[in-house]
């Protein structure tokens, strides 16, 4: 298991060296002068004086690599540098902004396994019957639905008609309520039609009759020999789908005035602050990658072909 | 048994390109055609959906709004697949030292989250929705991609292949007889599956205002507009979203109904 770990971590690793430098290049490279940025969001008038001095307080003026380089030296060490605009430590603001949108992210992780497994379960156990019929249905809305707008329809119905949760804000655990369930609806069905294709694989293995012949009630059935087997897919589609949760859940934050990084990242994308910008993409990517690894450990402990390297 | 599912949604993709293709000719205002006497109305015979805060006739702007998105898709559709094909082909055809970076390549974009990337993107070229279309693709292609290079890899040491190489046949003619063929099922099912999730990032990122500037009329950007006029006049909201769903429905419908034609191993599938 170690072993296993240490072998995932260094692949790890060395992907999000080889990403931050892509992503380095990429600004360095994008449209326009950084120095003249700088200088905007600093609010210093662009004199030839004063931008001479910007590229070479920034290591402008300096090889990409070398500019990189210096970059990386800072960011072993958590330093990402001030942001452009606020003057701030970038790892502060991040440090800031970032645990309302995991918070936000993780209720959404809440909200698709307890409408993504039960239904799955229960839509394969009655498959093309009513409940699938109408699962299916679900689904194929939930999967069309806009999140942002769906977060709207959520507040008109419960906020404004109904009166039942707060419409905006970050305030006791109800306020995470609606924007969890409007973050979370695409993947929970998603995650609905994966349960249910699995457990209907694992319906037909060939260990369920003797299992069956032993006399097992129903429920104990269904319960260890289906429904454990077939949770192995659906949890590596959950760490997948963090991704999209992540995403979803900086949209979302701008309609329910949740304190996330979505409106900071917004806010460095359109005033171009690069060192924001270069921390929010990392800080990201970091996030994911480290959800990915979690459930890539609990996929190797369930399942040992995994934590071998054995073809499945 | 899925020719109803395909007939319905080339109906309903049909219909919407037609107005986005007719939009000045059937939309019975000019989009950006204020008229503050008469803001925020509810339906009449003169404004068949009623107006929005500056007494713009909503119907048109829904009419108009059909051209940004619909081309947005087909845009983001073209790069993809170009990116995807040249870089996948190439992988697959070439093979050795390029065919290990491309990969690498691949797996770097596949870290980062969709989304994040695309933000990214936009942060590095500027907001527009030329930007947004490029950043879509940009943090799509890569799946494109690598579908491409497994599928060339499988072709290219299949007997029937060597045998036309043998016989004289270059590496573009196998691309374009033997690799493209197959490739077209494979990325139609792919891409028809994806275009819905395209056109929910491109209504997305244009809500968050990343997209066309405010005047224009664009779902996403009419939706944030009416923000302010939510309770008053909730059907600002409501209509562009409901347009935005119709859309997607068609394209996930689309896309379920050709994945179970071509792709019948993986019918059944989720979502």
């Amino acid at each position: 298991m170690l072993h296993f770990l240490a072998r995932r971590l260094a692949g790890l690793l060395a992907l999000l060296l080889v990403v931050s430098f892509v992503f380095f290049a990429m600004l360095r490279l994008g449209r326009g002068d950084p120095a003249l940025d700088y200088l905007r969001l600093a609010q210093i008038p662009p004199t030839d004086a004063a931008l001479a001095h910007a590229r070479a307080a920034l290591r402008l003026d300096r090889p990409l690599v070398e500019q990189y380089l210096s970059w990386l030296m800072d960011a072993l060490r958590l330093d990402f540098g001030r942001s452009w605009f606020t003057g701030r430590p970038v790892a502060e603001e991040i440090a800031h902004y970032l645990p309302a949108t995991l918070q936000l992210a993780g209720a959404a992780i809440g909200v698709m396994i307890l409408f993504g497994v039960p239904l799955g379960i229960w839509a394969a156990v009655r498959r093309d019957r009513w409940p699938d019929q109408v699962t299916r249905a679900v689904v194929f809305l939930g999967v069309s639905l806009p999140n942002f707008w769906l977060a709207f329809l959520l507040v008109l119905l419960f906020a404004v008609t109904l009166g039942w949760l707060p419409a905006i804000g970050r305030d006791g655990p109800a306020s995470i309520i609606l924007p969890a369930i409007a973050t979370a609806t695409m993947s929970a069905c998603v995650m609905l039609r994966l349960v249910r294709a699995s457990v209907l694989s694992a319906m037909g293995e060939p260990h369920l009759r003797f299992a069956r012949a032993r006399g097992l009630p129903r429920c104990t059935i269904l319960g260890r020999h289906i429904a454990l087997n077939a949770m192995v897919p659906p949890m590596t589609m959950l760490g997948l789908h963090v991704g999209e949760l992540l995403g979803g859940a900086m949209v979302v934050e701008t309609v329910f005035a949740w304190p996330g990084i979505g409106r900071w990242a917004l806010l460095a994308i359109s005033n171009r602050d690069y060192p924001a910008l270069q921390g929010f993409v990392l800080a990201m990517t970091a996030v994911f990658v480290l959800c990915n690894l979690v459930v890539d450990l609990v996929h190797a402990w369930l399942d040992p072909r995994v934590r071998l390297g054995l073809p499945a | 048994m899925t020719g109803w599912r395909i007939r319905v949604a080339l109906t309903i993709v049909g219909v919407l390109a037609l107005a986005a293709l007719l939009a000045p000719w059937i939309a019975p205002f000019p989009p950006d055609e204020t008229d503050l006497a008469n803001r925020l109305q509810g339906p009449s015979p003169l404004h068949w959906l009623g107006t929005d805060h500056l007494g713009r006739d909503l119907l048109s702007r829904l009419i108009w709004g059909a051209r940004a998105s619909l081309a947005a898709v087909a845009a983001i559709l073209a790069l993809v697949l170009v990116i995807g094909c040249v870089v996948g082909i190439t992988a697959g055809l070439v093979g050795g030292r390029v065919d290990a970076f491309l990969m690498r390549v691949c797996e770097g974009f596949m870290t980062v989250p969709t989304l994040v990337l695309a933000l990214f993107m936009i942060g590095a070229l500027g907001t527009g929705l030329v930007n947004v279309v490029v950043a879509i693709a940009l943090s799509h292609w890569a799946y494109y991609a690598r579908l491409v290079r497994a599928t060339t890899v499988s072709l290219r040491n299949l007997d029937y292949v060597v045998a036309a190489r043998i016989a004289g046949l270059t590496r573009l003619g196998v691309v374009r007889r033997h690799v493209l063929p197959v490739l077209g099922g494979q990325l139609a099912v792919l891409a028809s599956l994806d275009l819905g999730h395209w056109m929910l990032h491109v209504a997305g990122l244009s809500f968050l205002g990343l997209g066309l500037a405010p005047p224009a009329p664009e779902w996403g950007i009419m939706i944030n507009d009416a923000r302010p006029f939510f309770r008053v006049a909730p059907m600002l909201i409501l209509l562009p979203g409901a347009a935005i769903l119709l859309t997607v429905m068609a394209f996930n419908l689309l896309g379920d109904a050709l994945r179970d034609d071509l792709d019948p191993a993986l019918a059944g599938h989720a979502a």
